[in-house]
């Protein structure tokens, strides 16, 4: 499958299977029409549109060549690799929530205010030890452990984040695991002792803010329902500094209410940032501030936006990251992690504080989807079936998708709780995602261009 | 060539037979946890896998 497409001024063609990417000019990019998905070139088809001259069969000649040298119209070769993923995958990653109470009622909030539709509680050291017992056990011959602490907000029980660390530390030792810490906070409580352990200790710490004041504060309000930028915006400055402007992200959300989000990715550029995400919201079209099938064609047009201002702010040697924008043409991940996924539910699993499992934060508290605790310490090998069978090929609308090797067919816990159905993804994200890819490849191509 | 410049060499078919470690960062762990985005994920075996 070949997909081609105009974006940012440059016209691209991407060898779906392959993971090539070719920039054309106009003449191939026309010719391209006339070759099927075979890659066999139609000459009949092509002279009754007036395209057969010499330049037009010099193109042909070229994309030709390109499908010998296996780089256009490569083969579907990985269905073979699902039995693999479904033989080998085991639980190596987890989410911790440290604390079902959060201190923000931001207006989008899938845990509701921190709860999960369930009550306030935090995680006991004991639990978290437990926990990361049970990862040390699953994960096999495995030896990278992510342990994601979240919430709620988890700095409400930040001593407890730090005895569950030092005993991973210790049995990871023990055990020969190495694992990886990542805090995600909104930073109402973050202070210069905690930046320093949390520096000392973790590879990654995502700061979660939206961009402009008015922005955040219209979504990020504390119990009282006051905004909460001022007192977060210049901790999280001295974060990124303290962190070399290096492993962290500023990771914000954006909704029908700021369309106009590249402003906001701006803002946060223009604040020092250099690791940034800002991601659409997820939620149900009766909430306002959702968004919907007509939001796409503005949506599209602030990607492309978006796109240029960060090769422009590059041009003028200010260089910053946008996280969906973040793609390794010559390093890609391998073809098996593309058919994995986030892994939900068989890599990747989250523990309640209480010390249930489910396959991602995102189900907690759903009782369909318990999968165990961390005492006993099995998974539900039924639900963990329904999450490792599931991939590409088992969606229906990713076998013909060119943007199936990106996303991997796509948020599983959007698609249940979008369509009620793993293998239908939500559609909406599917349509963003592949605009981003498009943006990620040519902001690639054009800067291969200027290089020039 | 004169029409088509590569911009890559890589190919993800390679991937098949030097791939598959499962060491690498789940995706939710970086800043998603709400989309699925694989592809920018880092690979363990950066420089070192031969794609």
């Amino acid at each position: 499958m070949v997909h081609k497409f105009d974006t940012l001024g440059v016209k691209c063609a991407l060898d779906v299977c392959s993971g090539t990417v070719h920039i054309l000019d106009d003449i191939s990019f026309r010719m391209l029409d006339f070759f099927d998905e075979e890659g066999n070139f139609n000459l009949e088809e092509a002279k009754k549109a007036d395209c057969a001259d010499e330049k037009c069969m010099e193109a042909v000649e070229e994309l030709k060549e390109l499908k010998e040298k296996n780089q256009l119209f490569t083969k579907d070769i990985y269905k073979a690799l699902v039995a693999h993923k479904e033989k080998k995958s085991v639980i190596k990653a987890l989410c911790l929530h440290i604390a079902h109470d959060c201190n923000l009622r931001c207006r989008y909030c899938f845990a509701h205010g921190g709860e999960y539709m369930g009550k306030r509680e935090i995680m006991s050291a004991e639990v978290g030890k437990k926990a990361i017992d049970f990862v040390i056990r699953e994960s096999g011959a495995r030896r990278n452990i992510e342990i994601d602490y979240f919430g709620g907000e988890p700095l409400m029980n930040f001593e407890v984040v730090k005895e569950i660390t030092e005993y991973a530390k210790q049995e990871g030792e023990k055990h020969n695991k190495n694992f990886r810490f990542t805090i995600t906070t909104n930073g109402l409580l973050l202070d210069d002792k905690k930046m320093e352990y949390i520096n000392e200790n973790m590879g990654n710490i995502v700061l979660s803010i939206d961009g402009r004041k008015e922005v955040h504060d219209k979504v990020r309000v504390r119990v009282d329902g006051s905004g909460s930028y001022d007192s977060i915006v210049d901790k999280f400055i001295k974060v990124a500094e303290s962190r070399n402007q290096e492993n962290y992200y500023v990771r914000g959300t954006f909704t029908r209410d700021n369309l106009d989000f590249s402003e906001d990715v701006m803002h946060l550029a223009n604040l020092g940032f250099e690791q940034i995400s800002v991601e659409p919201v997820v939620a149900q079209e009766t909430e306002d501030y959702a968004l919907r099938k007509e939001d796409l064609p503005r949506i599209f047009e602030e990607y492309d936006r978006l796109a240029e201002r960060i090769l422009e702010a590059r041009k003028n040697g200010k260089w910053f990251n946008f996280f969906h924008y973040m793609i390794d043409l010559h390093e890609s991940p391998c073809a098996y992690k593309m058919l994995s996924g986030c892994g939900a539910g068989h890599e990747y699993a989250a523990v309640t504080p209480s010390g249930d499992i489910y396959p991602c934060h995102q189900f907690v508290n759903d009782p369909k989807y318990k999968m165990g605790d961390v005492f006993e310490g099995r998974i539900d090998m039924d639900i963990r079936d329904i999450f490792v069978k599931s991939n590409i090929y088992t969606k229906e609308p990713c076998g013909d998708c060119w943007a199936r090797f990106y996303c991997s067919g796509g948020c599983a816990a959007n698609a249940i709780s979008m369509n009620k159905d793993i293998n239908k993804p939500y559609l909406l994200a599917c349509e963003m995602e592949k605009k981003r890819v498009e943006c990620a490849i040519a902001i690639k191509a054009r800067e291969a261009l200027d290089e020039e | 060539m004169k029409h088509v410049k590569t911009l890559n060499e890589a190919n993800l078919v390679n991937s098949v037979e030097n791939g598959g470690c499962g060491e690498c960062q789940t995706s939710c762990q970086s800043a998603c946890k709400t989309s699925c985005t694989v592809a920018n994920q880092k690979c363990e075996k950066k420089g070192k896998r031969g794609r």
